[in-house]
């Protein structure tokens, strides 16, 4: 097989000599695909970013809380024991979670060129998943979540959040079943994995909290696992099959290569379900797990190098697009992030670095780089990519998309450098055995205010967001048909 | 269609492959750990750790505020920070003082300090040789009230929220209650007023005092146990 028949779809742009009627052919399926996916996967996004608004509410009152300790302390539920959690769960399972099922879906039907039939299984799917959300976040901020960090919504809740998933992992199998488009291209093969490997995630470690004879420390493990497997494999996975469809589709060539693409996919498959353990790195737990979880980290490196390269290769020559395309702009940054966040996340599980880091805001900073710089970004370059072609007109303002940049790049990065280089002060502090703690955590105030400024920039960008997804939902945009730029490109069009 | 096949080979593989490792395996190694037990001339001396069922409404409180995220329940050893010279603890944690725990608290951040001897009466959390006017007396149940209720009345720059719903103000009827707290400036109630803790705040100092895992156990070195097995 050709690279060229694996380019992420066969029908980008026709070749100059291809008949101009089998170019309207592809394009006529393309609409009809589009067209039967529009209803589910404006749902999605949708009620992603009414998520995403939620959480940035969450994330700016526990920021305020972390340098001025009485805010909203009088009020249980916004005590920040219980916003921080409920963040991070509106963070994980309804921004990031309903998001990247939007976009996985839309590229499923997309590059398995299959219309979806009964989009309403789908948006019964994302409306179990959230009711069980809702009624778990409810639950965590009236003080009834489970009490362990990382699996707080409650049983019941979780259930139906199960219900739900099953539902649109379901159509997605059947997608992937039905596809007319073989072999199948790299980004189906990561999004296959993601549907499969998140449900069974998520039942096993729900199952193990209900479990009586599942009892102390390895409560622990399984939590970290879960955590773990989310972020490093469900979340992972779906930003990099986007990024693998978005890049080579807007630069209008196919990947750099598909050997270095194939290999980086083997050994994530491989090694990132096994790095949970670094979590409890130092910890009461048996020593070979943590040296087998660090070792599978190191052993990403493969994958880090081989989807780093790969995807700023597949970009050579043509790095300008950064300074046009809204969508090569935000995939790009979170390329970029990908690869910051695995060698960091390499670095961080070694030992002699743990040793300092670990309870740290640094573990915060590696979580916001993978879920924020990296997930987040190429999923807003997605919704750029995708939303055009799903209710027929282009982004109405190209400064709108810009301040939108502005806000998550700025203030994302600002936000993780707060966490990271406040986490490194702290950790270096407390190697001190004589320094004072509550003179270590009262220095970390500067950290901890820059951090909520830069809230306030995310807090921006995404309300420009979302106002500018409101009027594309409304119709109100530019004409259809060429992508709204940040700046014109010569003759060049994608 | 082969190719496929290698795929879904592949995704079920390493799902097992990652379960069996850090969760199946784990129980098997760990799920059978009992306490340990000390015999002295066939009678059972000394049994640790033991299941301490009365302070479960504490740890449910301890739960629901979410104080697990920021301090810890783990003590690492010396050659993993400075968790023992600072006062936190004897020794390192292990798995089997974590047995009788359904949702052990490890915690990932240490917002606060860590947490797991706090009922012991030797945990500090300042240097050892800290000024005597600074150093906070001796950390007992009303002591942790106090700080839970105003935690700057007893650490002057302490981060910690204001747990001031956990309690209650109300008109000294009679005589002062015993269990009032003992406020004074800007956190005193008005005159004729005391504040007084909720069984909540009750529970979760119950369970906080109960928080000990110093005793010796065999598997970490130099904290052997003292009546020698046999």
């Amino acid at each position: 097989m050709t690279a060229a028949a694996l380019a992420p779809t066969p029908t980008t742009a026709a070749p100059a000599h291809a008949a101009p009627s089998a170019a309207q052919a592809l394009a006529t399926e393309r609409a009809a695909i589009d067209a039967s996916a529009s209803g589910p996967v404006l749902f999605f996004f949708g009620n992603a970013i009414l998520w995403l608004l939620l959480t940035t509410v969450l994330g700016f009152i526990s920021s305020i809380q972390l340098h001025s300790p009485g805010f909203l302390a009088d009020i249980p539920f916004l005590t920040y024991g219980r916003v921080l959690p409920a963040y991070n769960n509106a963070l994980g399972y309804g921004w990031a979670t309903l998001s990247g099922m939007g976009v996985a879906i839309w590229l499923l039907a997309r590059l398995c060129r299959v219309q979806i039939k009964l989009p309403g299984v789908l948006v019964t799917g994302a409306i179990f998943w959230q009711v069980g959300l809702t009624i778990g976040i409810i639950q965590i901020l009236a003080g009834k979540s489970t009490g362990v960090e990382g699996l707080e919504i409650p049983g019941s809740a979780a259930v139906l959040m199960l219900f739900g998933y099953l539902l649109i992992g379901l159509w997605g199998a059947l997608l992937f079943g039905y596809r007319r488009q073989a072999p199948a291209y790299i980004s189906v093969w990561y999004i296959v994995a993601a549907l499969f490997w998140f449900p069974w995630t998520f039942a096993v470690a729900h199952i193990s909290l209900a479990l009586p004879s599942v009892q102390g420390v390895v409560q622990s493990l399984v939590a970290a696992w879960a955590m773990q497997n989310f972020l490093n494999v469900f979340i992972t996975a779906i930003g990099l099959a986007a990024a693998y469809y978005l890049i080579p589709k807007v630069i209008n060539r196919p990947i750099h290569s598909y050997h270095l693409a194939s290999t980086g996919f083997w050994s994530f498959i491989l090694f990132a379900g096994l790095t949970g353990a670094v979590r409890l790195s130092g910890g009461p737990v048996p020593v070979w797990l943590v040296t087998l979880s660090i070792a599978a980290t190191i052993l990403l490196i493969v994958q880090i190098v081989t989807v780093s390269t790969n995807l700023i290769l597949t970009m050579r020559g043509e790095y300008h697009m950064v300074y046009h395309s809204p969508t090569i702009r935000f995939t790009f940054f979170g390329a970029i992030a990908f690869t910051i966040a695995s060698v960091i996340g390499l670095l961080a599980s070694l030992r002699s670095v743990d040793r300092v880091l670990h309870f740290t805001f640094f573990q915060s900073a590696q979580t916001h780089l993978l879920l924020y710089a990296f997930f987040s970004m190429v999923m807003f370059g997605a919704i750029y990519y995708i939303l055009p072609r799903l209710v027929g007109c282009e982004w109405l303002s190209s400064s709108m998309i810009s301040l939108h940049f502005w806000g998550s790049a700025y203030g994302g990065g600002m936000l993780i450098a707060m966490l990271a280089i406040g986490g490194i002060a702290y950790g270096s502090a407390l190697a001190e055995p004589e320094a004072i703690f509550s003179q270590v955590i009262q220095d970390g105030a500067v950290y901890y205010i820059a951090g909520s400024i830069a809230w306030g920039m995310i807090a921006i960008g995404h309300l420009v967001f979302a106002l500018h997804f409101l009027l594309m939902l409304l119709r109100i945009g530019q004409p259809g048909g060429e992508p709204t730029l940040f700046a014109p490109i010569g003759e060049e069009k994608h | 269609m082969n190719r496929s096949l290698y795929l879904f080979a592949a995704i079920i593989g390493s799902f097992a492959l990652s379960c069996s490792a850090l969760v199946i395996m784990p129980k098997c190694q760990l799920g059978g750990l009992q306490p340990q037990t000390v015999e002295d001339e066939g009678k059972i001396v000394d049994i640790y750790p033991i299941k301490n069922v009365s302070v479960e409404k504490g740890r449910a409180v301890y739960a629901s505020e979410g104080c697990f995220y920021c301090h810890s329940q783990q003590i690492r050893d010396e050659q993993n920070g400075t968790d023992i010279e600072r006062g936190w603890g004897v020794r390192r944690t292990v798995a089997r003082d974590y047995i009788f725990e359904k949702k052990p608290y490890l915690g990932s951040m240490r917002l606060g300090p860590d947490l797991a001897n706090v009922g012991s009466a030797k945990w500090r959390n300042e240097p050892e040789n800290e000024d005597p006017n600074y150093k906070p007396a001796k950390r007992d149940a009303a002591w942790q009230l106090l700080h839970l209720y105003a935690p700057r009345t007893v650490i002057k720059i302490s981060n910690m929220p204001p747990y001031r719903y956990l309690f209650e103000t109300k008109k000294i009827g009679g005589q002062r209650s015993a269990d009032a707290l003992a406020l004074t400036g800007a956190d005193a109630p008005k005159p004729g007023y005391e504040v007084v803790p909720k069984p909540e705040a009750k529970a979760l100092v119950a369970y906080l005092m109960s928080l000990d895992k110093s005793h010796p156990l065999k598997e970490v070195k130099g904290s052997a146990p003292e009546v020698a097995a046999k």
